[in-house]
């Protein structure tokens, strides 16, 4: 089952600096532990505990995933999943 | 001396100034794009503060992805990355600091409020790069 993965340009570094990379797995929470086999220490990067990161945005098919299922989402053969940090800060 | 350097048009400087007092008191935030390894920010895009904090700004989700896509369909970056504090110094905040996740960005800073006695409206840059802040100094051009 293959899924295709958007890379933001922070988490290139590990991707070899690739803009989209492969993956697999029933749940979001299975395709970032399945890419983190072959691309190690993006997972942490997207996932806290068993949750996503509060200021990282995952997208699956161009929707927000907070409004899915979030890390437990389901996937399908041919989703695309896009993955952007948030653009956020202030004063406080 | 500072470091690095910030070179932008007049009209895109009044620009972020104008959006930043319009949202007053809420923070202002947006983007100026540029072509991809030019450095040269073009392309004025006022984000709406999904926030709508005079304390906190964050880009809409569904808005981010939409800025994101379009700035890789025209092969553009984000070459500005500005928000407006309310009631501080124009100097990037630990928050501003932990979310910083483009390296290759300028952060601009516009304070609205007279925050260090050098008056309203100052306009600063910075790179912001793992932690690390940098100032830079700010050209104000005519035209490229």
């Amino acid at each position: 089952m293959a899924i295709e993965v958007r890379i933001p340009t922070i988490l290139r570094q590990y991707t070899d600096g690739q803009k989209a990379v492969e993956g697999n797995g029933e749940t979001l929470a299975e395709l970032f532990a399945d890419l983190e086999t072959r691309h190690a220490g993006v997972q942490a990067r997207i996932v806290d505990g068993d949750q996503l990161r509060r200021f990282v945005n995952v997208y699956l098919n161009d929707e927000d995933v907070r409004f899915l299922d979030g890390i437990n989402t389901k996937l399908s053969d041919g989703d695309n999943v896009t993955i952007l940090p948030a653009v956020a800060g202030g004063m406080a | 001396m500072l470091a690095g350097m910030l070179t932008i048009t007049q009209a895109l400087h009044d620009k972020i100034v104008a959006h930043a007092r319009e949202d007053h008191p809420d923070e202002a935030c947006g983007v100026v794009a540029g072509p991809v390894g030019a450095g040269r920010p073009e392309r004025f895009i006022p984000m709406l503060n999904a926030a709508r904090s005079p304390t906190f700004y964050e880009f809409d989700s569904q808005d981010l992805l939409k800025l994101y896509r379009e700035m890789d369909d025209r092969d553009e970056e984000p070459v500005i990355i500005y928000h407006s504090h309310t009631a501080t110094e124009a100097y990037p905040s630990r928050t501003d600091i932990s979310y910083a996740n483009e390296p290759g960005a300028h952060y601009v800073l516009v304070s609205t409020a007279d925050a260090d006695g050098a008056g309203e409206f100052q306009f600063r840059s910075f790179r912001i790069v793992e932690g690390e802040v940098t100032e830079e100094e700010v050209k104000v051009v005519e035209a490229y």
